[in-house]
């Protein structure tokens, strides 16, 4: 009982009155600036991720200004040169720059991490809140998405591109295909739980009809979640085009995507490694930056 | 048990049948008509009208589906529009090398990843852990085709060690095939390696917090072993069930390692018949593919019973 006394300020014996106490905490809150770097030590990873990823994104986005030059042009004079002061990364089989063709090559992966990334999470939602509300629907989907994702991503993306013409937007395609399954369970599973929730019963009892249930108390909940996993398909998705492009069935051959850089410089690893290297690296550290966002957003969200 | 691994194997059809349908039903929810997209940029109609009739593409939907359903259940995966021959056939003579990489890849992946998490979750927080799970990142994020590269350009092109690419068959001795098989295998394991190592540590911190591990550690147990059979035995599911989930993107990986090491596989089958468009080929090995993996899950869910003596059924 005491120590509720003295919570309440009645216990007189006690310290001197907590009032200024209080009064000096608000005044040393901490400002933005510390606040900010507070989050930094708390989260050095995902400052480290969104930094980088910001920095590969400015690269993409004002490609020509970073001194490159036209990614197509051909020189055969100067057909797989070393990296030097004229070409940084070298030059490929056709004497292409692979500095430029590699800074370019940014821009594709990023738009198919992204939009792949948006599209799965836009279509697997609306399923899988559907899915996840009918009971009757739930246990027939769930047996077709069992199914689905016991074929290998990878695989199923090769067999839709061989039906496919080559181009950016069937790669996407190709890619979101295989990923809705997965967001689908994710979705649906959020739902099973969340439909015996309280605030739904209650919203029920109000006399809110299915759709605005859906949208309006379970979308809200699987934002953190949804997030979290948008960076996973983001990842895997950048790293799957690549893959694709390299297999000879992504990204058609005369767009410069990192795939299809390291596609051309496979004949040439004992001469010419820089052309699989840098692009690699490139590649390699941006799917890495969006890892680590990934990883601290599921950190900093909460998410199981 | 018996009655159980029986209902386990009965619940596997309805998901083998699912794929089968989505394998078939590929040709048919591609925009376009499959049988010019398959005869090629040069195909006469003659061509195209040749390839419709042998995929039977000119039969109502519900009769192709219908015969081809009826054709897998009878093993037969149908012929490669390329060599005339059967897919069966073909798939048989190109499985030794990726069951090879594969297994070679996943004992690797083993040997490593478990210890390495082990010790991650015992020393939480240390230079280890650390490191151990930057790593654990870092192998979900190489693309593994690049790494491959890098290792023969390092093993390979400068130091001469080990042989640059090809396959050899075991049966022209074990050291060949082995050495032929060190750097595609290592390359493969990278990410499986993160996957396992990573599932590893974080089911051994939840283990590692029981009263029996105190317990074990405060009667004066040597570390090695309450992390191995106190800890590592309890914590064994969840790492069991991502090995067995892992296997898809371990034949994800084959299909691109394949290629960078120019091994005679499933992948390389695949790849080759995406680019003749030789679509009986891609399907069959789809669905053999998805196949392995759905027995391999259904293999870690008996291994429950194992692992974990108070599941029973």
């Amino acid at each position: 009982m005491s120590s509720s006394t003295h919570v309440l300020g009645a216990d007189v014996s006690g310290p001197p009155p907590p009032i200024t106490r209080v009064r000096e905490a608000v005044a040393e809150r901490p400002s933005a600036g510390v606040r900010a770097m507070r989050f930094v030590r708390r989260q050095p990873m995902l400052v480290l991720g969104v930094a980088v990823l910001a920095l590969i994104l400015f690269a993409g986005v004002f490609a020509p200004v970073w001194w490159t030059g036209d990614p197509l042009e051909m020189r055969p004079a100067d057909r797989l040169t070393g990296p030097a002061a004229g070409h940084w990364f070298g030059t490929d089989n056709f004497g292409r720059d692979v500095y430029t063709r590699t800074i370019y090559g940014t821009r594709i992966s990023l738009l198919v991490g992204a939009t792949v990334a948006i599209a799965s999470l836009a279509v697997g939602t609306a399923l899988g809140l559907i899915i996840g509300f009918y009971r009757r629907l739930d246990a027939v989907m769930m047996r077709v998405m069992d199914g689905l994702m016991a074929i290998p991503a990878i695989l199923l993306a090769l067999a839709l591109m061989a039906l496919m013409k080559a181009s950016v937007r069937n790669v996407i395609i190709a890619l979101v295909i295989p990923e809705i399954p997965r967001v689908i369970r994710l979705v649906r599973a959020s739902v099973l739980s969340l439909r015996e929730h309280t605030m739904v019963e209650g919203a029920r009892a109000l006399g809110a009809r299915t759709p605005r249930i859906l949208v309006r108390y379970m979308l809200p909940a699987l934002v953190a979640p949804l997030i979290v996993q948008a960076t996973y398909i983001c990842a895997s998705a950048i790293l799957f085009e690549a893959y694709l492009s390299f297999l000879g069935a992504g990204t058609p051959p005369h767009i410069p995507s990192w795939g299809n850089i390291m596609a051309e410089g496979k004949t040439y690893v004992q001469l010419a490694f820089w052309i699989i290297l840098f692009p690699g690296l490139f590649l390699a550290l941006t799917v890495l930056a969006v890892n680590l966002v990934g990883d601290g957003l599921r950190e900093t969200l909460d998410v199981r | 048990m018996v009655a159980h691994i029986f209902r386990r194997l009965v619940a596997t059809i309805p998901v083998m049948g699912v794929v089968a349908i989505a394998v078939f039903a590929l040709l048919h929810v591609t925009p376009g008509d499959p049988a010019v997209i398959i005869a090629g940029d040069y195909a006469t109609a003659e061509d195209i009208a040749k390839i419709r009739a042998k995929l039977g593409l000119d039969q109502p939907f519900l009769t192709q589906v219908g015969l081809w359903l009826g054709r897998i259940v009878r093993g037969d995966l149908g012929t490669s529009i390329y060599s005339g021959l059967p897919v069966a056939t073909l798939i048989g003579q190109r499985a030794e090398a990726t069951i090879a990489l594969t297994l070679f890849a996943t004992i690797i992946s083993v040997c490593i990843a478990v210890p390495l998490g082990v010790l991650a979750a015992w020393k939480k927080g240390s230079l280890v852990d650390r490191a151990v799970m930057v790593f654990a990142v870092s192998g979900f994020s190489m693309p593994t085709f690049w790494l491959g590269f890098v290792l023969v350009y390092v093993f390979a092109v400068s130091f001469r060690w080990l042989p640059v690419q090809g396959f050899q068959p075991l049966e022209r001795g074990a050291w060949p095939f082995l050495r032929h098989l060190i750097l595609p295998a290592v390359t493969l394991s990278l990410v499986y390696m993160a996957l396992i190592a990573r599932m590893t540590r974080a089911s051994m911190l939840g283990v590692l917090n029981e009263d029996y591990i105190r317990t074990a550690f405060a009667k004066g147990l040597a570390p090695r072993w309450v992390l191995v059979r106190h800890a590592l035995k309890n914590a064994s599911l969840p790492i069991v069930t991502i090995i067995g989930i892992g296997f898809a993107l371990l034949i994800g990986g084959a299909v691109v390692t394949e290629s960078v090491f120019a091994l005679p596989g499933l992948g390389r089958l695949t790849v080759d018949a995406i680019i003749r468009r030789d679509y009986p080929v891609i399907q069959g090995v789809i669905l053999v593919v998805s196949g392995v993996y759905v027995l391999i899950n259904l293999v870690v869910d008996l291994l429950y019973v194992v692992l974990d003596p108070r599941i029973r059924y």
